[in-house]
């Protein structure tokens, strides 16, 4: 039971979502998979007076593709992610990400835009969002804008998406090589620290989460990588104020951050 | 606000609130307590149940998400007075002890051998890592599924 009243709404298409988003305003919360939000409600963190549920919306739960990128609906589950041949051909670090998310069960409840959204500092995605260097592609009253990776998250539970606006689309640059690796924490299997590392033809690009308040791009770990795992790994820190809380101190987990950059890295070749 | 809902085959019409939990819903207006409330917060699994084909946590869903789904829960499993294989392999394994985290388990497990009818043991235990047993009878339960799995071939 949640404790406090709120209304629910069940929007059947985008543009009806978006016209309850402008209606209520702040007071509104999107629910997707609900996996994020419902406990938040439960524990009154989050109050919303109205909560949209999007979760039936067919349009926003295709996975397809062009000639460089997937195009994954925000609606799609982590387990559609992890399982589709699409994205394990494809973004191979994003299908990993994906499976290890929670259990089974949240995994057929939990969307990758709801994810993405809520931007949990130790969520799993954002470090293969940031190193594929994937768009996201919001709508809101004011139109359609795709935001790079890199933009979008901005700190902890923040990001780059206005009030009235909602995630559709991920899309995702296709590669052929690329890896998500991570230490869980042992109940929840959030990441204490995760790293995805891509190759392409630049080099490498790698993503870390877990590490501080929002997930970021390892680029001194890219600038230095040339070919030895352990010396680029060295920088997988750099510049940023590492968290420590009960799971891990700031120490351990600059560790980790380094353990994890190196053993991606080497996954790679 | 009112839900149309195909739990067991049966369909129900029934008001609910936005605040009730499917969990809830299920327990206290179907009556259907075959449904255990344990941690309520979606970590321990023993409110799974199955929603259009898939193992959910229905204390993280409101009764009012799943207007127009199918759902089974662990009273839906047994066919003309039959056990279901995975109810017999608990039975016959000593998969259970206290019992309160079985219904849990066993739904779990439906959606573990839809997906992968012959799982290794590996893939077993990754499959219930939603699930928390907590008188630690976790061998015994993987046994079960192992040879539900076998049965079920």
């Amino acid at each position: 039971m949640i404790p406090a009243k709120f209304e629910y709404i069940k929007a059947s298409s985008v543009s009806e979502a978006l016209d309850l988003l402008a209606k209520h305003g702040d007071d509104a919360q999107l629910l997707a998979g609900g996996h994020s939000l419902v406990p938040a409600m439960k524990l009154r963190l989050n109050q919303p007076g109205a909560v949209i549920d999007i979760g039936k919306i067919e349009e926003l739960k295709n996975i397809s593709e062009d000639d460089n990128h997937l195009v994954i609906g925000a609606g799609c589950t982590h387990e559609q992610v992890a399982t589709s041949s699409l994205v394990k051909e494809n973004a191979k670090a994003l299908a990993q990400a994906a499976s290890s998310i929670g259990d089974l069960q949240v995994r057929n409840m939990g969307t990758i835009g709801g994810s993405l959204a809520h931007a949990d500092p130790a969520a799993d995605y954002p470090a293969v969002i940031l190193a594929t260097g994937a768009k996201i592609v919001v709508e809101g009253s004011s139109g359609k804008r795709a935001i790079d990776a890199a933009d979008f998250f901005q700190g902890i539970f923040t990001t780059a998406l206005e009030g009235n606006e909602m995630i559709t689309e991920v899309h995702v640059p296709k590669a052929e090589n690329g890896v998500y690796l991570k230490f869980s924490q042992p109940a929840s299997r959030f990441a204490v620290v995760g790293c995805a590392a891509i190759k392409n033809a630049n080099g490498v690009s790698v993503g870390l989460t877990g590490v501080t308040d929002t997930a970021y791009r390892a680029s001194a770990v890219e600038e230095a990588y040339n070919g030895d795992s352990k010396a680029a790994s060295e920088h997988a820190v750099d510049g940023v104020e590492v968290m420590g809380d009960h799971f891990a101190s700031a120490e351990y987990r600059s560790h980790l951050a380094k353990v994890f950059t190196e053993r991606a890295l080497n996954a790679l070749t | 606000m009112q839900i149309k809902v195909k739990v067991n085959g049966k369909e129900h019409i029934s008001d609910v609130t936005p605040m009730q939990s499917l969990a809830a819903y299920l327990r206290e207006e179907l009556q259907l307590t075959g449904t255990h409330i344990g941690c309520d917060t979606s970590s321990c699994g023993s409110c799974t149940i199955i929603v259009n084909g898939k193992a959910v946590k229905s204390c993280t869903l409101l009764a009012a998400q799943v207007d127009g789904d199918e759902i089974t829960t662990i009273e839906g499993l047994a066919q003309n007075g039959e056990m279901h294989p995975l109810q017999s392999a608990f039975k016959e394994n000593h998969g259970l002890q206290c019992g309160f985290c079985t219904p849990g388990m066993i739904m779990t497990a439906v959606n573990l051998l839809e997906d992968n009818p012959k799982p290794s043991e590996e893939e077993i235990r990754h499959g219930l890592e939603g699930n928390f047993c907590r008188c630690t009878g976790y061998h015994n339960i993987v046994k079960s599924i192992q040879h539900a799995a076998d049965s079920m071939k």
